[in-house]
C-alpha cells in the first residue's frame, strides 16, 4: 500500500508522473513549474524512470515535441506556466485537434505583463478554448491523484485527447502537503503499464497527419473535436469511480461544502477553495447561510451539473483569478451566467476578481464576497457588475 | 569518404514515395529534390514537413503524395516535433514496444521555415544531437504565400516584399543568411549543400545524412519557376548554372571537414545566371558587379577557380 | 476515393488520411498545355527525363523503356529541356 508522507505540491505531480512510467518528457524551465520537471530530470538521471527528457528551447518546442512523441505512440508529460503556456497557445490546439493524448501540468501564473512569477488562472483562461480537458487541483493530494488518472483519461479510446493538469503557482505548487501516496504496483492496476496507441505514425500503415484542409471539411474537423471533448466527460466520470473504487478517494466535476441549505454560493477553481471553506465556516457560525463550490473539472464544462446545483441558490458569487477584457467580468463568470440563462428558477450570478498576479484572497475578502451574495439573494435583484478585491482606485 | 551508396541514375531506386498526383506548379525544384531524398531513405521513415509549399501540394485532404507517414504540425516547428519522434522511437525501441528496425526521422521545411521562423527550434534539436535529417528546401523566399522575401533571399532579388524602387533599387538590400555554415557551427556529424541538376550528388548526401548517427543538415538550393520568374523548363538548368557561376556552392562538411563535391572546372560570370530570371532583371551594372565581387570573394576561399576570361 | 461530402461520423479522426499515396487518384494532366512527345528511337535510356520530372510522371514500362504518363505530367518541359538527344518535343496540348 501506499504509505502518507509529506511532499511539495510540485513533486507531487512529478512523483506522479514516473508512476505513470511516462516514454517522453518534453520540457522547459518556467517559475513556479520548474520543481516538477527537475525533479523529473533527477527520476530519469538516476535510473528510476526510463523515459526520454528532451531539454528543450522553448515551451513552444516543449509541446511541439510533446506532439511528435505522442503522435509516434509513446505516453508524454510536460509541464508549464504563464508565459510558457501563452508561448505554447498555438501549438495546444493542434494536440487537441490531432487527438494526441498528452498529459500536462500547468503551475498556473500570471500573464505578463509586468513580469509577475506568481500566480493566477490567466495564463490558462486565456487558452480555455484550445480543446483540451481541464482540470483544476487544489492540494499534493488531488494534484497526485489527477495527474494519474489524467493519463487513463487521456489515452482511453474513446477519448484520445491531450490533458491539462492545472494547480496554482507557488499557492499550491511550492507549498508542502500530506500525500497518501500508491506503490507501483497499485498504480499498474489501474493503469496500463504502456501506452496503446491506437493511431499513430509508423512505417507498418503508413499515414498522413495534419493534411490540409479546405472549407469542405474544417467544419466537420471541428466539430468532431468538440465532440470528443464533450463526451469524454462520461469517460472522465468512469475513470474517478474506478480509481476511487481501487484506493477510495472519489472526485466528482463539482465538489460542494455546505450547500445544502445554502441561499448563496461562492464559486472558484483552484487552491483558495481552502481559504474560501474557512470563511463559509466563520459565516456559518454567524447564521449564515453560505456554502461553496469548487468547479474542479472545467472543460469539457459540467454542464447539467451546474445547472442542478446552482438553480437550488438564489444567487452565485463567481471568483475568477482573471479577467476576460472588454467589461465580461471574469471567465468562469461569463461560463456560470451564461448555462444558466435558460433556466427558469436562475440565480442571480455575480462576478468577483481576486488573487491576480499572486496577491493573496483572505478570509476577509471571501467573506465580504459572501455578504454581497447574500445580500443579492436576499434582495433578489441584481445587475452586471465587476468587483475587484482589493484594487487601490 | 565512405564508397557511394548511387554511383549512376540505374542505382536510383524505381519506388516513388512522393507519388505523382501532387499539385505543385509545372516544373517545381523542390519536388525533383523530395523525390529522390525519399528514395535514398525508402520507407522506413517518418517525415515532418513545415508549413509551407510542399505541405500544402502534397496534402490536400483527401488526397496525400506521401507514401510514408507524413506529419504536418506548423511553419516553426518541425526541427522539434521530429525531435519528438526521435526520442519518441529511441525510448518505445529500448522498451521492446516497437521492433528494433531503423527508423529514419526526416524533416522538410523550406527557407522561411528554416533561416527564419523554424530558425531557433532547428538550432535546438541540432545542438540537442537528436538522430534526424534536416531538409532545408531551399528557393530563396516565401513562396507559398505569394513570393515574400526571407532572410535566404539573395541580394538584389525582386520579391512582393522586396520591390525595387527608387528608395531600394536593388529590391533585397540585405545578405542571403549562410545557413548551412551557421549550422556546420553546431558541430554537427553532417552538412552538405546540393542542387536539383546534381541528382546523384543530391541523392548520396541525403543517404550519408541519413547514416550519420545524430543530426544532419541538407540545405537544397531548389529553384522556383514562378518566384525566380523563370520558365517552367529552365528550373534545372537555372540549378546548374547556380552552380557553374559560383552562386551555389556545393559541398559537404563531414566531422567538420569541409569538401567541394560538386567542382566546375571553369566559372562562368554570374550574369548567367541572374540574366535567365525575371527576379533580378532590374539589377544596374553596379549591382551585378557587386554580386560578382561577392561572389568571388566565396568562392576564393572555398578553393573554387577564377571567373573564366571574358572574350 | 468517395465523392460524398464527409461528415462529423465518417470523417477519419483529425482528418488522417489512411491511404498512403492516395494522390495518384488525382489528375494532374489537367495542368497541361503542351505535351511531352518522346521519340523511342532517338532515346538512349539514360534516364535524365525520369530524374528531372517534378511529377513522377516518367516511367519505365515493361519493355524497359521510359514513357510519360500524362495523367500527371504538368507539361512543365523540363525532360525536353534536358534530354541530350533532345528525343522529347514538347507540343500544344490540341495538336
Amino acid at each position: 500500500m501506499g504509505k502518507r508522507i509529506s511532499i511539495e505540491c510540485a513533486h507531487a505531480a512529478s512523483l506522479a508522473v514516473k508512476l505513470a512510467n511516462v516514454d517522453v518528457i518534453a520540457a522547459y524551465p518556467i517559475t513556479p513549474q520548474t520543481h516538477i520537471v527537475e525533479r523529473l530530470a533527477e527520476y530519469v538521471a538516476n535510473g528510476e524512470l526510463d523515459a526520454e527528457y528532451i531539454n528543450v528551447e522553448s515551451e513552444h518546442s516543449a509541446m511541439s515535441a510533446c506532439i511528435g512523441a505522442s503522435a509516434a505512440g509513446a505516453r508524454v508529460y510536460t509541464s508549464t506556466a504563464g508565459q510558457g503556456l501563452a508561448l505554447m497557445h498555438e501549438m495546444l490546439f493542434i494536440a487537441a485537434g490531432n487527438r494526441l493524448p498528452i498529459v500536462m501540468g500547468v503551475a498556473n501564473r500570471s500573464l505578463s505583463p509586468n513580469l509577475n512569477i506568481w500566480g493566477d488562472q490567466s495564463d490558462m483562461m486565456a487558452s480555455r478554448d484550445c480543446g483540451w480537458i481541464q482540470i483544476y487541483a487544489e492540494n499534493a493530494q488531488e494534484v497526485f491523484d489527477h495527474t494519474l488518472q489524467a493519463f487513463k483519461i487521456a489515452e482511453d479510446e474513446r477519448v484520445l485527447l491531450p490533458v491539462a493538469v492545472c494547480f496554482d503557482g507557488f499557492h499550491v505548487t511550492h507549498v508542502i502537503e500530506p500525500l497518501i501516496t500508491l506503490d507501483q504496483e497499485e498504480v499498474d492496476r489501474f493503469l496500463p503499464k504502456h501506452r496503446k496507441a491506437v493511431y499513430k505514425l509508423t512505417p507498418d500503415q503508413p499515414s498522413t497527419w495534419g493534411p490540409v484542409a479546405g472549407p469542405d471539411i474544417q467544419t466537420e474537423l471541428k466539430v468532431q473535436n468538440e465532440w470528443a471533448l464533450n463526451s469524454s466527460k462520461d469517460v472522465i466520470l468512469e475513470v474517478w469511480r474506478e480509481f476511487g473504487d481501487l484506493f477510495g478517494r472519489y472526485y466528482a466535476p463539482l465538489e460542494t461544502y455546505k450547500v445544502e441549505d445554502a441561499d448563496a454560493v461562492i464559486l472558484i477553481l483552484g487552491g483558495f477553495a481552502g481559504t474560501g471553506r474557512v470563511a463559509i465556516d466563520k459565516m456559518r457560525e454567524e447564521g449564515k447561510k453560505i456554502g461553496l463550490v469548487k468547479l474542479r473539472l472545467y472543460r469539457p464544462f459540467p454542464i447539467q451539473e451546474v445547472k442542478d446545483l446552482l438553480t437550488r441558490v438564489k444567487a452565485v458569487a463567481v471568483v475568477d483569478r482573471a479577467i476576460s477584457a472588454g467589461g465580461l467580468g471574469g471567465p468562469v463568470y461569463g461560463d456560470i451566467r451564461n448555462i444558466l440563462y435558460d433556466e427558469e428558477h436562475r440565480p442571480k450570478v455575480l462576478s468577483f476578481i481576486a488573487g491576480l498576479g499572486g496577491r493573496d484572497i483572505t478570509v476577509k475578502d471571501f467573506k465580504r464576497i459572501g455578504e454581497k451574495v447574500l445580500d443579492v439573494a436576499a434582495k433578489g435583484h441584481s445587475e452586471h457588475k465587476v468587483d475587484f478585491i482589493q484594487v487601490r482606485i | 569518404m565512405s564508397a557511394q551508396a548511387f554511383r549512376s541514375i540505374k542505382d536510383i531506386p524505381l519506388e516513388e514515395y512522393f507519388t505523382p498526383g501532387h499539385r505543385a506548379c509545372q516544373g517545381c525544384g523542390e519536388t525533383i529534390a523530395v523525390r529522390h531524398i525519399l528514395k535514398a531513405a525508402g520507407p522506413d521513415v517518418i517525415v515532418v514537413n513545415a508549413t509551407g509549399c510542399l505541405e500544402v501540394i502534397s496534402s490536400p485532404y483527401p488526397y496525400t503524395a506521401w507514401a510514408v507517414p507524413w506529419y504536418h504540425v506548423a511553419f516553426e516547428n518541425a526541427a522539434a516535433v521530429a525531435s519528438g519522434i526521435e526520442a519518441a522511437l529511441k525510448v518505445l525501441t529500448r522498451k521492446n514496444l516497437i521492433s528494433g528496425k531503423k527508423i529514419h526521422v526526416v524533416c522538410f521545411a523550406g527557407d522561411g521555415g528554416t533561416a527564419d521562423i523554424g530558425f531557433q527550434a532547428l538550432s535546438g534539436a541540432l545542438e540537442r544531437g537528436h538522430d534526424f535529417l534536416y531538409v532545408c528546401l531551399d528557393n530563396e523566399a516565401y513562396m507559398n504565400t505569394g513570393i515574400q522575401r526571407s532572410s535566404s533571399t539573395p541580394y538584389g532579388a525582386w520579391t512582393t516584399t522586396s520591390p525595387p524602387g527608387k528608395v531600394k533599387p536593388a529590391g533585397q538590400m540585405t545578405y542571403k543568411k549562410d545557413l548551412p555554415s551557421i549550422f556546420a557551427a553546431h558541430g554537427i556529424p553532417y552538412v552538405a549543400t546540393a542542387t536539383v541538376a546534381y541528382p546523384l550528388d543530391l541523392i548520396n548526401k541525403a543517404k550519408k545524412g541519413l547514416e550519420v548517427e545524430g543530426p544532419a543538415y541538407l540545405h537544397v538550393y531548389t529553384p522556383c519557376s514562378p518566384g525566380w520568374r523563370i520558365p517552367s523548363e529552365k528550373v534545372v538548368q537555372v540549378s546548374r548554372l547556380g552552380v557553374q557561376t559560383g552562386m551555389f556552392l556545393i559541398y559537404e562538411v563531414e566531422n567538420g571537414q569541409l569538401r567541394l563535391t560538386v567542382k566546375p572546372s571553369r566559372r562562368k560570370p554570374v550574369t548567367e545566371y541572374l540574366k535567365m530570371q525575371g527576379r533580378f532583371r532590374h539589377l544596374s551594372d553596379e549591382d551585378v558587379e557587386r554580386i560578382q565581387r561577392l561572389v568571388d570573394e566565396r568562392c576564393a576561399k572555398f578553393g573554387l577557380p577564377p571567373l573564366e576570361a571574358s572574350t | 476515393m468517395t465523392t460524398d461530402k464527409p461528415t462529423v461520423k465518417n470523417l477519419p479522426i483529425a482528418g488522417i488520411i489512411f491511404v498512403p499515396g492516395s494522390a495518384k487518384e488525382y489528375n494532374t494532366g489537367a495542368f497541361r498545355s503542351q505535351k511531352p512527345i518522346l521519340d523511342a528511337k532517338l532515346c538512349t535510356k539514360c534516364g535524365m527525363c525520369w530524374v528531372y520530372c517534378p511529377d513522377g510522371a516518367v516511367f519505365v514500362n515493361s519493355e524497359g523503356m521510359y514513357e510519360i504518363n500524362l495523367k500527371y505530367c504538368k507539361g512543365c518541359g523540363i525532360c525536353s529541356e534536358e534530354c541530350a538527344r533532345k528525343a522529347i518535343k514538347m507540343v500544344d496540348e490540341e495538336e
